[in-house]
C-alpha cells in the first residue's frame, strides 16, 4: 500500500505550515470561491491580471494540508507569469492529478518544480479533489477576470 | 443483560478482515453499519431461491416474496411499537422519507408566512426540503439554538413554538451524539398545535423506540444504519395523517385507478410506495430487525452508554486539552458518536493517518453544515461506536491519534 510518506512530503508540510501568498487582494483584482462538498474545505483565490500577466495572486480559506499546501505552491508557481503559461501549468498539474479533461495536448516541457511533490496524492484518490480545489478555483477566478 | 460483544463480532464477517495484516477498526457506524451474517444470508437466499415481484402476480413464488416483504413491515411495526403495520412506509432511504413527509405535508398544509420550527443540530435532510418549501411556498423557518455542551436550549421552547405548524427535529444528533427528549418535544409541539416530525435515523439503531410513547406524528429512519442493507428508508406516520397526506411519487403500485383524466390512490401503505421497491433489501431488513430484537435494544443502549463512558474518560485522560470532544459529557444524555478536534490537525489529514491503522472514522461536515458553522469548524473527525465495538478498539483509536502527531 502507499505509505503516508508518499502523501505528506516535507515540501508539502512546509507550505502547509508556512503558506505563501496567503491573504486577499483589493479591486481591481477579482476572486472566486471553491468548495469541496465532500469535506467542507473552502478556498478563495484572488488574482490581479494586468496586460495578460498574473501580476499578483493570493488565497485564503480553510482546509486540509493537501488543499492548503497545493494552493500555496500554486500561487508561487504562477505569480508573475502570462495567463497563457498559467493555464498551461494548470493543465499540466491537472494531468499529473489524472483529472485533465480536455483533449488539447499537455506541454510536457513545462517543469512543475516543487509541485511535483504532490504527485503522491494520486495514490490516494480521495485526496485528488483536495489537491485540485485551489486550481479549479483559480480557473474560475481567471474567467471572472475575463481571461 | 450486557452484550456478549465477542460473540456478536463473530456474526459480522467483515470485522475479521485484515487489511495490510492489521485488523479493521470500524468506527463509522453513524455513517452506515456493518452487516451480520443473518442479513447477508437473507439477501443471498432470497436472491438465490426466492426472487420474484411483489403485490402483482398470482404464482406461488411471487406470493412467497410478498409475504416475506410484508413480514418485514409487520416486524418493523412491532419494533417501533406502531399501532398498525400499514403505517410503515418503505422509501429508498431516510432522506426520501423526510422529503416525502416534509414536501407532501408542507404543500398540503402550509401557505405564505406559515412557520416551521427546526433545531441547529439538524442533518441537511431535515433542512434542505424545508428550504425548498421556503422557495416554493414562502414559509418561514425558526431555529432552536444549542447550549454550550451541545444540547437543545429549550429555555424558550414555548415561545419559539408559538404559531408554528410543524416542529421537525432529530432524536439524536449525528454530529454531537446528543439524545433529545423526544417525548417532551412532541408534547410541546402538540400543545402549540403543531405536528411533530422526528428524524430518528441515529436513534432507532441504538435504543428502544416506541412511537406511541413518543406521541410523534411522523418518524423516519434508515435500514443501513441498523444492520440492514442500504437502499431502504422507513417512514412511520399516524394513520389519520397518512390518509390525509397527498401522494409523493406517482406511478405503479400507488394507484387504485388511472383514467385519461386522472387517478385515484391506493390504500396505505401502497399509496406511498410507487414503483418496484428494494424487494430483497426490505426482506433482509426483516432479518436485521430480528437480530437486533434478539440482542435486545435496551442491552444495546446499555453497551453504548458503557462505551461512551469509556471513550470519554480514556480520551480525556490521555489527551487532556489536546482533544475537544463535542456534545454532552454525560453518557446518559448521548449516543456513542463522537465528533472531535485533535491538536489542530485537520480532520481530513487525521482520518488519513488513522487509516494507516485501519481505524475508520468519518471526516467532514457530516451533512450538517449549519451546525459546523456554530461549532466554528468546517469539518470534524467523527468516531462512532455500535454494538460490535470494544474498549480495545477505543484504545486503538487513541494510539492511532497519537501517531498523527508524529507527522503534523
Amino acid at each position: 500500500m502507499a505509505g503516508l510518506e508518499d502523501l505528506y512530503r516535507e515540501i508539502i508540510l512546509d507550505h502547509y505550515r508556512t503558506p505563501r501568498n496567503r491573504g486577499e487582494l483589493d479591486a481591481p483584482a477579482v476572486s472566486a470561491e471553491g468548495h469541496n462538498p465532500l469535506c467542507g474545505d473552502e478556498i478563495r483565490i484572488f488574482v490581479d491580471v494586468r496586460d495578460g500577466i498574473v501580476t499578483d495572486v493570493r488565497f485564503n480559506g480553510s482546509g486540509c494540508s493537501i488543499s492548503q499546501s497545493s494552493a500555496s505552491m500554486m500561487t508561487s508557481a504562477i505569480k508573475g507569469k502570462p495567463v497563457d503559461q498559467v493555464k498551461a501549468i494548470v493543465k499540466k498539474f491537472k494531468s499529473m492529478m489524472t483529472v485533465d479533461e480536455d483533449e488539447s495536448p499537455v506541454d510536457e516541457s513545462l517543469n512543475l518544480g516543487d509541485l511535483e511533490a504532490l504527485q503522491g496524492v494520486v495514490k490516494f484518490p480521495v485526496r485528488i479533489k483536495c489537491a485540485t480545489l485551489g486550481w479549479n478555483t483559480l480557473l474560475d477566478a481567471l474567467t471572472t477576470a475575463g481571461q | 443483560m450486557s452484550l456478549d460483544v465477542a460473540s456478536i463480532r463473530e456474526d459480522f464477517p467483515v470485522l475479521h478482515r485484515m487489511i495490510n495484516d492489521k485488523p479493521l477498526v470500524y468506527l463509522d457506524s453513524a455513517n452506515t453499519s456493518q452487516k451480520p451474517q443473518v442479513v447477508i444470508d437473507a439477501l443471498s437466499n432470497f436472491m438465490s431461491n426466492g426472487y420474484a415481484p411483489i403485490n402483482r402476480s398470482a404464482y406461488q413464488l411471487a406470493a412467497e416474496a410478498t409475504d416475506l416483504f410484508e413480514g418485514t413491515r409487520t416486524a418493523l411495526a412491532k419494533f417501533i411499537n406502531a399501532p398498525k403495520a400499514h403505517e410503515v412506509i418503505f422509501t429508498k432511504n431516510a432522506t426520501e422519507a423526510l422529503n416525502l413527509v416534509i414536501l407532501s405535508w408542507g404543500r398540503a398544509n402550509m401557505k405564505v408566512g406559515d412557520t416551521v420550527l427546526l433545531t441547529h443540530m439538524e442533518h441537511h435532510a431535515n433542512i434542505v426540503p424545508w428550504h425548498m418549501l421556503v422557495a416554493e411556498r414562502g414559509i418561514q423557518l425558526r431555529w432552536i439554538p444549542l447550549t454550550s455542551d451541545g444540547q437543545l436550549d429549550l429555555s424558550n421552547l414555548d415561545s419559539l413554538l408559538q404559531g408554528v405548524k410543524a416542529f421537525s427535529f432529530t432524536a439524536m444528533s449525528n454530529v454531537l451524539g446528543t439524545i433529545n427528549p423526544v417525548q417532551q418535544l412532541c408534547a410541546a409541539a402538540h400543545k402549540a398545535g403543531a405536528i411533530a416530525i422526528v428524524d430518528a435515523c441515529q436513534s432507532v439503531p441504538h435504543q428502544p423506540t416506541d412511537v406511541q410513547a413518543w406521541d410523534a406524528d411522523f418518524v423516519t429512519f434508515s435500514s443501513h444504519k441498523m444492520c440492514g442493507p442500504s437502499g431502504v428508508g422507513v417512514l412511520w406516520g399516524r394513520e389519520v395523517l397518512l390518509e390525509a397526506l397527498p401522494p409523493f411519487l406517482g406511478g405503479g403500485n400507488m394507484i387504485a385507478d388511472v383514467r385519461l383524466d386522472g387517478f385515484t390512490t391506493a390504500d396505505l401503505p401502497a399509496k406511498f410506495e410507487a414503483g418496484t421497491p428494494a424487494i430483497a433489501e426490505v426482506i433482509a431488513l426483516g432479518s436485521a430487525v430480528k437480530y437486533l430484537e434478539n440482542l435486545g435494544m435496551a442491552n444495546i443502549r446499555r453497551h453504548e452508554i458503557e462505551m461512551s463512558t469509556y471513550v470519554l474518560n480514556s480520551l480525556t485522560d490521555r489527551f487532556g486539552d489536546d482533544i475537544t470532544i463535542h456534545g454532552p459529557t454525560n453518557p446518559e444524555l448521548r449516543g456513542a458518536t463522537f465528533s472531535f478536534a485533535f491538536r489542530g490537525i485537520h480532520p481530513h489529514d487525521l482520518s488519513q493517518v488513522l487509516d494507516q491503522s485501519n481505524v475508520c472514522v468519518r471526516a467532514g461536515h457530516h451533512c450538517a453544515k449549519p451546525l459546523m458553522r456554530i461549532l466554528g469548524a468546517n469539518a470534524t473527525a467523527r468516531a462512532s461506536f455500535y454494538l460490535y465495538n470494544t474498549q480495545q478498539e477505543a484504545d486503538m483509536l487513541a494510539d492511532a491519534l497519537d501517531s498523527a502527531s508524529d507527522i503534523f
